[in-house]
């Protein structure tokens, strides 16, 4: 199992001062930056986004690792569990770009909707030669 | 003859390899597939935020959430993230038990592992409370719901014409990225009007309603895994005092097994988080 008891103890009060003390650090960085701390004071999204991202993934890293024990299991069991997550990095890219890409074109979006609604709604006549053919 | 067996060795260990019986990542069957279950849980919770993200870059504005979860019990407002804050050590502490509890196992320690599963409970009781209370406090007081966002954004300058009796008087200004909560009086939703700087009279819009399906639903997922993880704690803790485990003498692997659940469940609300309060 890699740890003796006593160093598995201690790794376990380290790990919850670290990830406690991460969370609050990301806490102060979101107050901080979003001016809740010092008046008129704000940090620009560049530098908080990154720095709580990293943060997060840290304590990821750190609960799997330390307290899911991946770190002592043999590689191919910690490979097979790690390298399927590369398909999420795909995932990431292509949904925020598709997504980026809705709320660029929203108002495009909203004026094709209002065209096509003009021409589905169908002048009087021809409505009711439709209805005849179904009759028949 | 040292050669013949060498020989002989090698046939047998190539097919020893598929006749059972050994364990190539030396983990139990159980425990593997305990990784593999979580592993496409992990794809399912990636899924949901990824579709969060996605709904949300493809919105104009987005609800700023130091503004939405800003409430803490006792009616205190105007405190933004300590609650959910308090939520997320709460976890990391039920964590941190889950870990003795395995550790104690390893040991064959009955009494360790069934007092540490104990506290393990009361940290996971506890977070479902503290949800319970926040999503009460979302529906009933703020009228979130899956269909209507009352948390929105406001997308240029202006100066208010009507106070909502809260916190906004007759007369505030106010700028673009300022967050605002529509309130709801005798059943009535209070859009309040504005002007903008180029003098047109507008009222207050909702917030996008993906919002509010995407809150509940994901926080709901992950409020479900708590709620089935205290059940199986639960269970499993008793199995442990009644000393089923200490009969098989395998280090209370079954405490093991749910101490990955549990811990994966603390992993998700890492992510969770990040995505909601956070970013």
């Amino acid at each position: 199992m890699g740890l003796s008891y006593e160093e598995g103890k201690k790794v376990v009060f380290k790990g919850m001062w670290l990830l406690a003390a991460v969370t609050v650090l990301e806490v102060l960085i979101a107050l901080l930056g979003h001016g809740h701390i010092i008046d008129g004071f704000t940090l620009p999204k560049i530098i908080i986004y990154p720095a709580m991202i990293g943060l997060s993934f840290y304590k990821a890293y750190f609960i799997i690792y330390e307290f899911m024990h991946l770190r002592y299991e043999v590689k191919g069991l910690t490979l097979s569990i790690l390298l399927p997550t590369l398909l999420l990095v795909w995932g990431i890219i292509a949904f925020l770009q598709e997504g980026n890409s809705w709320g660029d074109r929203r108002e495009q979006i909203d004026q094709k909707n209002a065209r096509e609604v003009m021409q589905v709604t169908p002048p009087e006549s021809s409505q009711s030669s439709d209805v005849k053919v179904i009759e028949e | 003859m040292a050669t013949e067996t060498n020989v002989l060795n090698q046939d047998v260990q190539s097919t020893d390899d598929w006749s059972g019986g050994k364990e190539p990542f030396k983990a139990s069957y159980g425990k593997l597939m305990m990784w593999y279950f979580l592993l496409s849980d992990a794809f399912t919770f990636a899924g949901f935020l990824i579709a969060y993200g996605a709904l949300r870059f493809s919105m104009p504005t987005w609800p700023v959430p130091d503004f939405v979860f800003s409430t803490f019990p006792g009616g205190l407002h105007n405190m933004p993230l300590i609650f959910v804050t308090v939520m997320t050590f709460i976890l990391i502490l039920s964590s941190v038990t889950m870990v003795r509890a395995v550790q104690e196992g390893h040991r064959e320690n009955k009494n360790g592992v069934v007092f540490w599963m104990f506290l393990t409970i009361l940290g996971g009781a506890t977070f479902l409370g503290c949800q319970a209370w926040e999503w009460n406090t979302l529906i009933a007081e703020e009228h979130v719901s899956i269909l209507k966002n009352p948390f929105g954004t406001h997308i240029e300058n202006g100066v208010y014409l009507a106070g909502d009796g809260h916190d906004i008087k007759e007369g505030d200004t106010f700028v673009a990225g300022d967050p605002y909560l529509i309130h709801k009086k005798d059943d009535e939703w209070q859009n309040l009007p504005y002007r903008n700087e180029a003098g047109e009279i507008k009222q207050q819009e909702f917030g996008p309603k993906a919002f509010g399906a995407l809150f509940f639903f994901i926080t709901g997922f992950h409020g479900f895994h708590v709620f089935s993880g205290v059940l199986f704690l639960l269970i499993i803790m008793i199995n442990a005092a009644s000393g089923l485990y200490a009969k098989r003498k395998n280090g209370y692997e079954m405490v093991e097994k749910i101490g990955l659940y549990w811990h994966f469940v603390d992993l998700v609300w890492v992510f969770v988080f990040l995505v909601f309060y956070l970013l």
